[in-house]
């Protein structure tokens, strides 16, 4: 018992560890990529070797400001909206393994519990958009709800296929269950997949319930303070997610020859959140009916094209 | 910590550790922070100028053909899932497939027709 107790212990604290620092490196790394990909050097003073303790500086400045709630605003969902964005992300990472073994809970249903609780932080921003009492919040917060129109259903039906490749929902079952040949056999879900899942995270070029130069900051322009910089990690904390989820699904997770298998899927991770940043310094903005007309006409029938694929071949192997 | 919801447990840890994140966050900032509420900084935020009007505007949801059509889909995903994990195990294989894609196929066609009807786009 008392082995058991100490085990889930190790586990928690490895994975809340993971939490807080990940986020934080992948934050000051678009500081730097996108600093050099613009010609610029990015943040070089806080903690003297090229600014990494920038983001440091940032909590403690965020700790520090006074929390300011508009007296427009419903209070309460206005205070609970950071959280509802942030946690559903740490309770993400409990499932997503990171070797043979080594993962926080293996669930029958860990592909189906992931999908739902990553579902869950967009509420944070439709709530923070309704409950602000502000126009350019309420703009931000319907245009959010669009894009949940929009990704969600390509962000399912590409997942799906890899659970169909692998007979199982559990996470550590898919992976074990991973072959090269299914990075050219699940391309097309493992795009799709990524590119909703850009979506979902509301990143650039599918930013605009955030659209700084349009509707200021969107769901959290009367943020700031604590509350601010907790929906900022939410943001870094769900690009982590989404790209160990699509390492985990697609690019074979732990799976890679001589380094260890968690050195593997850090790899793979982090040049996933390298892909995230070149994406936001490459592309526009979209518009929110071209994103619906993308996910619509686009990610949809290719998401179903690659059911197709995957059954058809799946049943032919055998 | 046994049984089919105990593997559970350590997610719902998780979550209580997730909300003690959040509080201990708020309660170190309630700590840190100065508390000077005034008038003018408590206004609703409109670029500068006194806000006019509500902030809970009226406006027109222009995408509400895509929720029926998620709606339907999202109900479809729930059945694929269970399906994906047995379909092809023995006794299953290639009837059990093309049922799923007649079922697919079902609500393509419905996709399409809201294509060829241009609701696919907004209004």
């Amino acid at each position: 018992m008392l082995a058991e107790v100490l085990d889930a212990a190790v586990r928690l604290v490895a994975i809340v560890a993971v939490f807080l620092v990940l986020p934080l490196v992948a934050g000051q790394m678009e500081h730097k990529v996108m600093a050099h990909m613009q010609g610029r050097l990015g943040p070089m003073y806080a903690g003297g070797f090229h600014g990494w303790a920038q983001l440091i500086a940032d909590g403690v400045k965020f700790l520090q400001k006074e929390d300011v709630v508009p007296a427009a605003a419903d209070r309460r969902v206005f205070a609970l909206a950071p959280a509802v964005a942030l946690v559903p992300y740490l309770v993400v990472l409990a499932v997503i393994p990171i070797g043979p073994g080594l993962v926080g809970a293996d669930l029958d249903a860990g592909l189906f519990f992931v999908l739902a609780v990553m579902g869950v932080g967009v509420l944070g921003s439709i709530m923070a958009g309704w409950s602000s009492g502000n126009k350019y919040s309420l703009m931000g917060g319907m245009r959010s709800a669009a894009q949940l129109m929009s990704y969600e259903l390509p962000l399912v039906l590409a997942a799906s296929s890899v659970a169909m490749a692998a007979g199982t929902l559990s996470l550590p079952g898919i992976v074990a269950a991973w072959q090269w040949w299914w990075l050219p056999w699940q391309a097309v879900g493992g795009v799709v997949f990524f590119v909703a899942g850009l979506a979902e995270l509301r990143r650039p070029p599918f930013d605009m319930p955030i659209a700084e130069s349009e509707i200021i900051m969107g769901p959290m322009t009367e943020y700031t303070g604590i509350r601010f910089a907790l929906f900022m990690l939410a943001e870094y904390a769900g690009i982590i997610v989404l790209s160990a989820l699509t390492s985990v699904l697609f690019l074979g997770g732990w799976h890679g020859p001589l380094l260890p298998g968690p050195v593997w899927l850090l790899l793979k991770v982090f040049a996933l959140v390298f892909v995230v940043i070149w994406v936001r310094v490459s592309f526009p903005r979209f518009r929110e009916d071209q994103l619906q007309k993308l996910a619509w006409t686009g990610l949809v029938p290719l998401a179903l094209l690659q059911l197709l694929l995957t059954g058809v071949v799946r049943v032919a192997a055998g | 910590m046994d049984g089919y919801f105990g593997s559970y447990a350590l997610v719902f840890a998780l979550l209580a550790i997730g909300v003690a994140i959040f509080g201990g966050g708020l309660l170190v900032n309630r700590l840190l922070r100065p508390h000077r509420p005034t008038a003018e900084k408590l206004t609703t935020y409109e670029c500068g100028v006194d806000p006019v009007g509500e902030g809970w505007a009226q406006s027109q949801v222009r995408y509400y053909v895509f929720t029926y059509l998620y709606v339907v889909f999202a109900v479809d995903a729930v059945f694929l899932f269970p399906w994906a994990t047995v379909f092809a195990a023995p006794g299953f294989g290639a009837a059990t497939l093309v049922e799923m894609f007649v079922f697919l196929g079902f609500i393509a066609l419905g996709i399409l027709y809201a294509w060829r009807k241009r609701v696919l786009a907004w209004t």
